[in-house]
């Protein structure tokens, strides 16, 4: 673990009084199972939040209810101040602020690497071409792979493909950004490349969710740890006393099988 | 044990001598094992047996040149029946003088498309543009009249020039008929999805012919007295609904084969349902469906010849026509053959474009 384990971030990391994200007795269900139950959340500008909780606990359910890929049935959720509702215009304003990396990178295949970059921006934030492909070239120079821009997703490897995806939500410069195990498909040399780009994402300030089983990236990174379990939250704490005296003993137990690895 | 201590590459060798060249091929496509060997020699065999009397009677005993019946060889094709019927065959009963307006706009589909197959043409969009929008305008006019142009009614129209307008047509308005149907039928309101299944089901579940029969014989009995539109605008809007149902359903089999991710993606981009489709996912999914949707284009243009059932002249109309004049009796088999061969060529025109335009959208590996 300690070879994939990034840089300590350098700078000094502001968490401002701004909210962000709130989650207010969020509950969910698929069907007749209950995935979420209560959750409660609040996160501010700034902050870099990692999930984590056994398989099937709904870390995933939870934060893709932030920009709705999941509908949640009951409570509220408010993001940048507005509130997630049927409402379509809604939900587009919301994605258009919130950035989101999957674990299966999910690039589109038919596009070049910078045709993917500069998509949301000409088509949603109606960007004038040329300028996207500058703004696209930025974020792929910041990635570290421009001369990767004009080929296809496919002829890329796992890390790059990841680290497309990054850029390709940042070009829509999102105020927050949502991480669903994106180094988890990655073969073990990759992950670092995956995971150091993250780490420059938070020193720039950016507000960021990540569901993570990379327990070194959340020590180094993050200013919260939330475990759930069966749909809970069941602690948050700074990583610090998340990692070196957890409460709750699921999360001993959770932590006990992790860590002895 | 040796170990080396310096690098010397192996020399390169030419391969051996029997997997290389001709001999090579033989071995590897004809006799690669004693079964395909004797698979072959049936193959050589049936191919002499039928191949002299075939090339003998369309070929070598002949007749090209003459003008009547009476010119017309024993034991050969006679091909002067198709020379002197040309003109009907391609143009149906349009008038002699005013065919160039024919030939006109097929020369201007073709100029139109020309531009549409370079990959980055910087005349590729006002081509698009023309070919969609002008261009439809344009060859209405020259096939209808007006304008300073005779009119020529619908009736006069036959030959190829009715079965291309048929097909063309009928393509244009299936292809995004089928599309919006498959995207209807996926779509998560219950009602645009009831309506578009049952579409879907009932023009599936039933024959084209009985589409163009009802669309001549029974839509005039609906209509009020007096009120007429035009019969091959009739089978127009029936080929178009056929067609589209059965092209909803080929694309929908593209639709399905995305992954959700794609969908997500597109979706957490802020991409709204409209831009999602037309620039991620349907891009996409017609392309995995190619060989389905010109699968369904090719029986598109052949089913064009059931027309005869309404008694509108398409090409094989116009030839079964011709073989049933009493100056030229006889002439039945030129005439199929004829019509096989146009029909066949541009059948294979279609398949060789597919296909190129399957290598041309290949970017790299999958997934
Ligand atoms: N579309 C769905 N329909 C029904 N049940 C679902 C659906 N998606 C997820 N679930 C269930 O909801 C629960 C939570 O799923 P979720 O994907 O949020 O878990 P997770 O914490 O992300 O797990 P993992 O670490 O395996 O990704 C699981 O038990 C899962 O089986
Ligand atoms: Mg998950």
């Amino acid at each position: 673990m300690s070879e994939t384990m990034p840089q300590a971030p350098q700078k000094k990391l502001v968490i401002s009084d701004k909210v962000m994200i709130e989650m207010k007795d969020v509950h969910k269900w698929y069907g007749q199972f209950h995935v979420l139950k209560n959750i409660n959340l609040t996160v501010k500008q700034g902050e870099r939040i990692v999930l984590c909780g056994p398989s099937g606990s709904g870390k995933s359910t939870t934060i893709r209810c932030i920009n709705r890929l999941e509908e949640h049935q009951q409570g509220q959720i408010i993001v940048d101040g507005t509130e997630l509702t049927s409402d379509v215009k809604n939900i587009e304003m919301i994605r258009r602020e919130v950035g989101m990396v999957f674990q299966h990178f999910n690039l589109f295949p038919h596009l070049t690497v910078l045709e993917n970059c500069v998509l949301a921006p000409i088509w949603v934030r109606k960007m004038p071409r040329k300028e996207a492909e500058e703004l696209g070239m930025h974020y792929l120079k910041r990635v570290k792979i421009p001369e990767q821009a004009k080929k296809y997703p496919g002829q890329l490897s796992g890390g790059q493909q990841q680290r497309v995806a990054i850029a390709r939500s940042l070009c829509m410069k999102p105020k927050i950004m949502l991480f669903d195990e994106p180094t988890s498909a990655l073969d073990p040399e990759m992950v670092k490349e995956v995971l150091d780009t993250m780490v420059s994402l938070a020193e720039d300030g950016m507000t960021m969710m990540c569901v993570t089983h990379e327990m070194g990236f959340a020590k180094l990174v993050s200013n919260r740890v939330i475990f759930m379990d069966r749909g809970e939250i069941i602690e948050q704490n700074n990583p610090h006393d998340f990692f070196d005296h957890p409460q709750n003993e699921r999360t001993k137990l959770f932590l006990s099988q992790i860590l002895h690895h | 044990m040796e170990t080396k201590t310096t690098f010397t590459p192996h020399p390169e060798l030419p391969p051996p001598a029997n997997t290389v060249g001709a001999v090579g091929w033989l071995r590897a496509n004809l006799f690669s094992s004693p079964a395909n060997s004797l698979l072959t020699l049936f193959a050589l065999y049936l191919l002499w047996l039928l191949l002299p009397p075939a090339l003998e009677w369309l070929l070598f005993k002949a007749t090209w040149s003459g003008t009547t019946r009476a010119d017309c060889a024993p034991g050969g094709a006679c091909w002067v029946f198709i020379k002197m019927r040309f003109g009907q065959f391609m143009y149906g009963f349009f008038p002699e003088p005013e065919r160039w307006r024919v030939n006109l706009a097929w020369i201007l589909a073709v100029l139109g498309i020309l531009p549409l197959l370079g990959k980055r043409n910087p005349l590729r969009l006002p081509a698009a543009v023309f070919m969609l929008f002008v261009y439809p305008l344009i060859a209405f006019v020259l096939f209808s009249g007006g304008f300073g142009l005779a009119p020529v009614e619908t009736s006069q129209w036959g030959g190829l020039m009715l079965t291309l307008v048929i097909a063309v047509v009928g393509i244009a308005g299936a292809l995004p008929g089928g599309i919006l149907l498959a995207l209807g039928r996926r779509s998560k309101m219950p009602v645009i999805k009831t309506i578009c299944v049952t579409f879907i089901e009932f023009w599936r579940g039933v024959p084209l012919i009985t589409v163009l029969f009802m669309s001549s014989v029974m839509l005039p009995l609906f209509l009020p007295e007096g009120m007429s539109f035009d019969k091959l605008l009739r089978a127009l809007i029936g080929v178009i609904l056929f067609q589209s149902a059965y092209m909803a359903e080929v694309v929908r089999g593209g639709l399905q084969a995305i992954p959700k991710g794609q969908y997500e993606a597109a979706d957490a981009l802020g991409l709204s349902y409209p831009k999602a489709m037309g620039l991620v996912i349907l891009p996409q999914a017609l392309k995995l469906v190619i060989p389905g949707i010109v699968n369904t284009l090719i029986a598109l243009f052949k089913d064009t010849s059931l027309v005869i059932i309404i008694g509108l002249f398409d090409l094989l109309n116009s030839i079964h026509a011709a073989t049933v004049d009493p100056n030229w009796l006889g002439m039945s088999t030129e005439g199929y053959v004829f019509a096989a061969l146009m029909f066949w060529l541009f059948c294979f025109g279609m398949s060789q474009y597919s296909q190129w335009l399957e290598r041309r959208l290949h970017t790299g590996h999958k997934r």
